[in-house]
C-alpha cells in the first residue's frame, strides 16, 4: 500500500527539509513549475480529489472556479484550523510532515496564478506551528518558494473552520461566518477571488503531480479517489491516525488498525467522522470510509475522524457534551442555533443530572427540527443532527436516564 | 513578570507583521498576540495601544478581541492551564483529571491558585485525542494525564 501523506512518519527527522528531499520531496513541485497553470488544475480536475476538510468538494472545480474569475490578486489559503473534536490528522502532518503540504501549498499557488498563500493554523497547536515555520524558512532558503507565505495563528474559535469565518478574521475581524454567495473562490479575502483547502488536501498534490492523475485514480474508491487520514480515538486498544484508502471500511479500521475495542469489551456506539458527523450504532459498521458511502449509511465522513464508544458508556453524557461544544462554539450571529444549541445542552443536562421530565425527548426533538435548515452556516445543523441521531439510535437509552440519576449508571 | 501596561507604553515591532497583509487592519490578531506577549495580558490599556498601533477604533479592537477564547481570558496566574474536557478526553478520564486540581491545587475552572501560579481554563478539543486526557500549560503540550500523572507535570512549573 502506497502511503504519501504520512508513509515517513517512522522516520524521526522526516520534518527536514533534507530528509523529504531524499524520499523524493519538491519533484512535484518542479514539475507543476515546468506545466502551464491551466494544465496543473486540468490535472487536479482530472484525479477526483476531494477536499478533506469535510465537506468533499471537488479540489479541481474549486480551482477552476477561481481560476476563470478575471479579478487580481489571487489569494491560495491552507485551512490548518483543525477544531472538530477527535480530529487530530491534520496536526500530524503539520508536525511531522509539514513540506508535504508546503510543497503543496506551493502547486496550488503556481496553478491559480495566485499573489501569496496564507496557513491559517489554530491557536491550540503552538508546536506545529514552529515545525512549520522553519520548514517554511527552509524552503525559502532552498529557493522552492517564490511567493509570500505567512502563518496565521487562529486564537480558539473552532467556528473559523468555516470558510467564510476564516476569511473574516483572516481580515482581522470576529469570526462571523458571512451570506453565500458570492464564494469565496469570486470574492474572497479583501474581495480577490480565494482558495481555501484543508491540509490534507493540499497535502495530495505532490503524489498526484508526480505520479499523475491516472496513478491517483487507482488508489480508494472509484468516486472518492486517493488516501485518507483517519485519526482513531476513544474505547480503542491502538488510537492514532491511519492512513489507508478511501472506501476502508470502519470495521477494518476499527479492528485491524486501532487493536479492536479496549479491554476486550463490546462495541456500543461509533461516530465516524467528528462530533458533528451523525453517531452510528455497530451493526453499521461494516460502512466504507468516502464521501458517499458514509452518506447512505446515515452519517457523514466529515474530517474522517473516527471516535469509539465501548459498552458501558454514557451516551446521554456523550450527548450533552457535544451539545455543550456546539453551544460555546456557535459564534451567536443566528438565533437558531445561538439559542437552540443552549436549548439542547440545557435539556440533555437535566436528563443527565436525573432531573430529566415526560416530554424531553420530543422537545429536543421539536427544537433541533427548528435549527436544522435555519441557519447561516453547516454549525447549527450539526448540532441539531448529532441530538437527532443520539435519539434515533439509542432513544431507549435516553427515555431509561429520564428520573433516573445516570451517574449511579454510568460506567464510561 | 511583564511589567505593568500603562497608557503611554506603545505597541512595539508591528512594523514586520503588518507587511504580511494586504491592509494593516488584518494584522490585528497577531498584533493582540504581540501585546499580550508584551503588556502580560490583554488589559484595557493593551487593547488601546494596538487600536494605535494599527490605527483602528478602540471599539473594533475590542470586537475582535472579545470574540476569541485566547483573546478574552483576562488575567490569569504565572502559567494557564487548559484541560481538554471536550468527548473523546472526557470518556478517557478528564473529569477525574479535574478533581485531582481541585484538590490539590484549590483550582476551578476559570479560577486561579491562591499564590498565583496556575490558572485553569476548560477547553474545547486540542487535537490530541489518541493521547487524552490532554492539556496545554502555556504552550506545551501533555497527554495521557492521570490524576497522579497531572501534579508530577505542573510540579515542573514554578
Amino acid at each position: 500500500m502506497i502511503k504519501y501523506l504520512l508513509g515517513n512518519i517512522d522516520n524521526p527527522n522526516a520534518a527536514e527539509i533534507e530528509e523529504y528531499e531524499k524520499a523524493g520531496g519538491y519533484r512535484a513541485l518542479t514539475k507543476a513549475l515546468s506545466m502551464e497553470p491551466e494544465d496543473v488544475i486540468g490535472e487536479v480536475r482530472k484525479s477526483g480529489l476531494r477536499g478533506r476538510g469535510g465537506a468533499g468538494f471537488p479540489t479541481g472545480m474549486k480551482w477552476m472556479f477561481a481560476a476563470n474569475d478575471p479579478k487580481f490578486p489571487k489569494y491560495v489559503i491552507c485551512n490548518a484550523d483543525e477544531g472538530e473534536p477527535g480530529t487530530f490528522k491534520d496536526r500530524h502532518i503539520l508536525e511531522k510532515n509539514p513540506h508535504v503540504l508546503i510543497e503543496g501549498m506551493a502547486i496550488a499557488v503556481h496553478a491559480l496564478k495566485a499573489e501569496r498563500g496564507y496557513i491559517y493554523l489554530r491557536g491550540e497547536y503552538p508546536e506545529a506551528e514552529k515545525s512549520l515555520q522553519k520548514a517554511i524558512n527552509d524552503a525559502y532558503r532552498k529557493g522552492y518558494l517564490g511567493f509570500p507565505l505567512h502563518i496565521h495563528r487562529g486564537a480558539g474559535a473552532y467556528i473559523c473552520g468555516e470558510e467564510t469565518a476564516l476569511i473574516e478574521s483572516l481580515e482581522g475581524k470576529r469570526g462571523q461566518p458571512r451570506l453565500k454567495p458570492p464564494f469565496p473562490v469570486n470574492a474572497g479575502f479583501f474581495g480577490g477571488p480565494t482558495v481555501i483547502n484543508n491540509v490534507e488536501t493540499l497535502a495530495n498534490l505532490p503524489f498526484i503531480m508526480a505520479s499523475g492523475a491516472d496513478s491517483y485514480l487507482k488508489i480508494g474508491s472509484p468516486e472518492c479517489p486517493g488516501n485518507k487520514l483517519f485519526p482513531v480515538s476513544g474505547h480503542v486498544e491502538r488510537p492514532g491516525v491511519f492512513e489507508l484508502p478511501m472506501g476502508t471500511t470502519l470495521r477494518e479500521i476499527i479492528y485491524e488498525h486501532a487493536g479492536g475495542i479496549k479491554n476486550g469489551r463490546a462495541l456500543k456506539a461509533v461516530i465516524p467522522g467528528g462530533i458533528s458527523a451523525p453517531v452510528l450504532p455497530p451493526d453499521k459498521i461494516d460502512c466504507p470510509m468516502d464521501f458517499v458511502s458514509v452518506q447512505k449509511y446515515g452519517s457523514m465522513l466529515g474530517s474522517g475522524a473516527v471516535m469509539v464508544f465501548a459498552e458501558g458508556t454514557c451516551l446521554v453524557k456523550v450527548a450533552w457534551r457535544a451539545l455543550k461544544f456546539f453551544e460555546h462554539e456557535s459564534c451567536g450571529k443566528c438565533t437558531p442555533c445561538r439559542e437552540g444549541t443552549g436549548w439542547l445542552r440545557s435539556i440533555l443536562e437535566r436528563i443527565e443530572n436525573g432531573q430529566g421530565r415526560e416530554g424531553d425527548i420530543e422537545l429536543m426533538e421539536d427544537v433541533a427540527g427548528n435549527i436544522a435548515g435555519n441557519t447561516f452556516c453547516p454549525l447549527g445543523d450539526g448540532a441539531a443532527s448529532v441530538a437527532l441521531n443520539f435519539i434515533r439510535h439509542f432513544r431507549s437509552e435516553f427515555e431509561d436516564h429520564i428520573g433516573t440519576d445516570c451517574r449511579k449508571m454510568a460506567v464510561l | 513578570m511583564s511589567p505593568a501596561p500603562s497608557a503611554e507604553k506603545p505597541l512595539a515591532g508591528l512594523e514586520e507583521i503588518k507587511k504580511n497583509y494586504p491592509a494593516s487592519s488584518a494584522a490585528l490578531m497577531p498584533a493582540l498576540y504581540e501585546a499580550r506577549r508584551q503588556f502580560g495580558w490583554l488589559s484595557p490599556e493593551a487593547l488601546s495601544a494596538v487600536a494605535d498601533a494599527l490605527n483602528l477604533p478602540k471599539a473594533a479592537v475590542r470586537s475582535t478581541a472579545s470574540f476569541y477564547g485566547m483573546f478574552n481570558q483576562g488575567k490569569t496566574g504565572r502559567h494557564l492551564v487548559r484541560i481538554c474536557t471536550n468527548v473523546a478526553c472526557m470518556v478517557l478520564g478528564a473529569g477525574s483529571v479535574l478533581e485531582k486540581l481541585e484538590a490539590r491545587y484549590g483550582l476551578t475552572p476559570g479560577g486561579t491558585s491562591r499564590d498565583g501560579r496556575f490558572s485553569l481554563a476548560v477547553t474545547e478539543c486540542i487535537g490530541a485525542c489518541d493521547k487524552g486526557p490532554a492539556m496545554l500549560v502555556d504552550d506545551d503540550m501533555h497527554t495521557d494525564l492521570t490524576g497522579e500523572r497531572i501534579t508530577e507535570v505542573l510540579e515542573r512549573y514554578e
